[in-house]
């Protein structure tokens, strides 16, 4: 029977033949990632059902990246780390990568150095920079955005504690096969737009339920096109269409990608690349002309709530913020930093890096004969290290939480539902980094092409 | 698993995330020890916009200023309950403020996963949009076995879908119970 990448991916860790969309099937995991939020629970979990000396599957296919509330004076987030280095400790991971700095209480010092401290960041970006992520495989984590890894062309989705937990006792889930929704972007993508302009175009069309237990396959030449960062952003928002996992079959870009990260850290090499079969039965297939699309936003409060930057341009904004997962990747600073060189942020502007090596390259990384972070600070810009900060609001001390009602902020993250970034009244627009920086400059909703004129060939960032 | 669930009506609308059932500056708290797990049924639901909390009126919260569980038991709402992510301190906030059921037209799937999964919450499907026939405060019955909900206060009866394939979870209680009644793990 022809079957989808997804559903090789299932069957293949099933041990069968065949995986069926709606059946339920269990299958072997290949890796687990948590996190400092839902680590600790998780953890939490195990021991009470598997017992306090109970010993997780296996060891080298558990990995720890704390990333949420590492810049906070929050108690309870400092005690949390302290879970995870005791877990690590305990059950011998070789995969875990603390916050060196964090160890006293009160607000931590940041890493002195990005390059010199086995501190990461958000864990989307992390796994794949660690050589985590390996086509064919189904990777589990307790976060949602774990759907990320999809770009490799594995089956990642996100799972909460108790899954978790079953998963550390015995490596093992169940899933409901997806069936798979194809979107299909041909052409090559204008210099002024971006992945976030189509993933928020999808998500747009199809509501933030249009995916509900359902796999997202991108495909095409607009997708290949792009690179293993841009690629991430499409499969990072799936689930803000209430994907189960998102997908992209791996290419040259991506065995590339890959082999150099896992000669880099020596993981695991022993991964097959997964193809659809021809014939595969698609439930959905739409496609996309990228010569025709525009700048995309998310109004507040939803990511479906679907408009073109020129019908809210002129949104008088409070503060402008490029980070997280999706938004905070060395291709996204390029971008930005390409509109704000030369100009100064007319409202508060944060910049996070998502992981200590994309804060690393902002020093190496040039664009007209300066590096990142010299752009970003002469226009004012305030930079923070590393972690998913204001992404989700967290604590009240957080870097860049909208802590006030009236905040408009414009932002490269992913999800803007009420409260999402701090205070449940203050308003979030989702744009790609080049309409954040062009709002940035202008202190509101700006359609990049009205700041700056671009070339007709798009350049290769990164 | 209680086969008839009775209690008052706490009704939502659509789309309600996990950041509205229970915002990140309060993840920080580890359910698993028993002193921080109470903060989750103090803090249920109070990322939802006062509007919108306690329909058809709103201004209602789930949770009382001051109190550490809900005077409601059944939450109903409308479409895709639970988006957003993955944390299973959403449904277990639900729960530890006292509520045993949500009924809701469709869920996200990880807020169903983890409900099911976690021995949270029943979560039933409703055919019809019972957020605008059902008031916050109504007196609810739940009839499991015969895939109903009477509105005991306005008199009126209306069909859910039957829990079906997750059901044997459910009965079991979680995942573990499940998996243990299958041979999968050790008792
Ligand atoms: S950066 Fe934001 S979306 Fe990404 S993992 Fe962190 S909190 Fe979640």
């Amino acid at each position: 029977m022809a079957m989808t990448v997804t559903e090789k991916i299932l069957s293949r860790n099933a041990g069968r033949s065949s995986a069926v969309p709606g059946e339920n099937i269990w299958v072997n995991v290949d890796t687990l990632m948590t996190h400092d939020v839902c680590g600790p629970p998780s953890i939490g979990i195990f021991k009470q059902r598997f017992g306090e000396n109970a010993r997780v599957w296996d060891p080298d296919r558990v990995v720890i990246v704390p990333d949420h509330y590492i810049f906070t004076a929050n108690p309870q987030a400092h005690r949390n780390i302290g879970i995870l280095r005791d877990f690590v400790k305990e059950q011998g991971l070789k995969w875990y990568y603390d916050p060196d700095f964090m160890n006293a209480e009160g607000m931590p010092s940041p890493y002195a150095d990005p390059s010199r401290t086995s501190y990461k960041g958000v864990c989307h970006i992390a796994l794949p920079e660690e050589g985590h992520t390996r086509p064919g495989e189904v990777l589990l984590g307790t976060d949602s955005h774990t759907c990320t890894a999809g770009a490799f062309g594995q089956f990642a989705t996100g799972v909460g504690n108790t899954d978790a937990a079953f998963v550390l006792g015995t490596g093992k889930t169940w899933v409901k096969v997806p069936p798979t929704m194809r979107f299909v972007f041909e052409g090559e993508l204008p210099p002024w737009l971006m992945a976030k302009d189509m993933i928020l175009a999808v998500i747009g069309d199809i509501g933030c339920d249009g995916a509900t237990y359902r796999a997202m396959e991108f495909a095409g030449s607009g997708v290949y096109s792009l690179n293993m960062e841009e690629r991430m952003t499409l499969t990072n928002m799936v689930i803000e269409a209430g994907g189960k996992n998102g997908v992209i079959v791996p290419d040259q870009v991506t065995l590339d990608y890959i082999n150099a990260r896992i000669a880099k850290s020596g993981t695991r090499s022993d991964f097959e690349i997964i193809e659809n079969d021809p014939g595969a039965k698609f439930y959905f297939e739409k496609h996309y002309d990228l010569s025709t699309m525009e700048p995309r936003v998310a109004k507040p409060h939803s990511p479906d709530n679907k408009a073109n930057v020129s019908e809210v341009a002129g949104t008088q904004l409070t503060r402008a913020y490029i980070g997280s997962c999706t938004g905070g990747k060395v291709t996204d600073f390029v971008a930005a930093a390409k509109i704000i060189d030369g100009h100064e942020c007319k409202v508060p502007t944060f910049i996070v890096p998502a992981t200590t090596e994309v804060d690393a390259e902002l020093d190496k990384v040039q664009v007209n004969g300066r590096t990142l972070r010299t752009i970003f600070r002469e226009a004012g810009a305030q930079i923070g290290p590393a972690s998913c900060m204001a992404c989700l609001g967290g604590p009240a001390d957080t870097f860049g939480r909208l802590n006030d009602a009236a905040e408009v902020c414009i932002s490269s993250t992913n999800r803007n539902f009420p409260g999402r970034m701090g205070h449940k009244q203050s308003q979030v627009y989702l744009a790609s980094p080049l309409t954040v920086a062009a709002s940035a400059i202008t202190g509101k909703i700006t359609d990049p092409r009205d700041v700056m004129t671009f070339d007709s060939m798009r350049e290769e960032a990164v | 698993m209680e086969r008839m669930i009775r209690g008052r009506a706490f009704v939502l609308g659509d789309d309600i995330d996990t950041d509205q059932i229970i915002p990140a500056e309060y993840l920080t708290y580890n359910p698993s020890l028993e002193e921080e797990r109470k903060f989750f049924g103090k803090y249920a639901c109070c990322g939802v916009p006062d509007a919108q909390s306690g329909l058809p009126d709103g201004g209602i919260p789930l949770v009382a200023e001051g109190a550490w569980a809900s005077e409601f038991q059944i939450v109903v709402a409308g479409k895709n309950f639970g988006c957003g992510s993955s944390r299973e301190h959403a449904p277990l906030s639900l729960a530890v403020a006292g509520i045993t059921a949500v009924i809701a037209e469709f869920y996200a799937r990880i807020f169903y996963r983890n409900s099911v999964n976690g021995g949270y919450v029943v979560p039933v499907e409703s055919t019809v949009r019972l957020v605008d026939e059902i008031r916050t405060g109504d007196e609810l019955e739940i009839d499991l076995d015969q895939s109903v909900v009477r509105n005991r206060t306005s008199g009126k009866e209306y069909q859910v879908k039957e829990l079906g394939e997750v059901l044997p979870i459910i009965e079991a209680g979680d995942i573990f119970e499940y998996a243990k009644k299958a041979g999968m793990i050790n008792s």
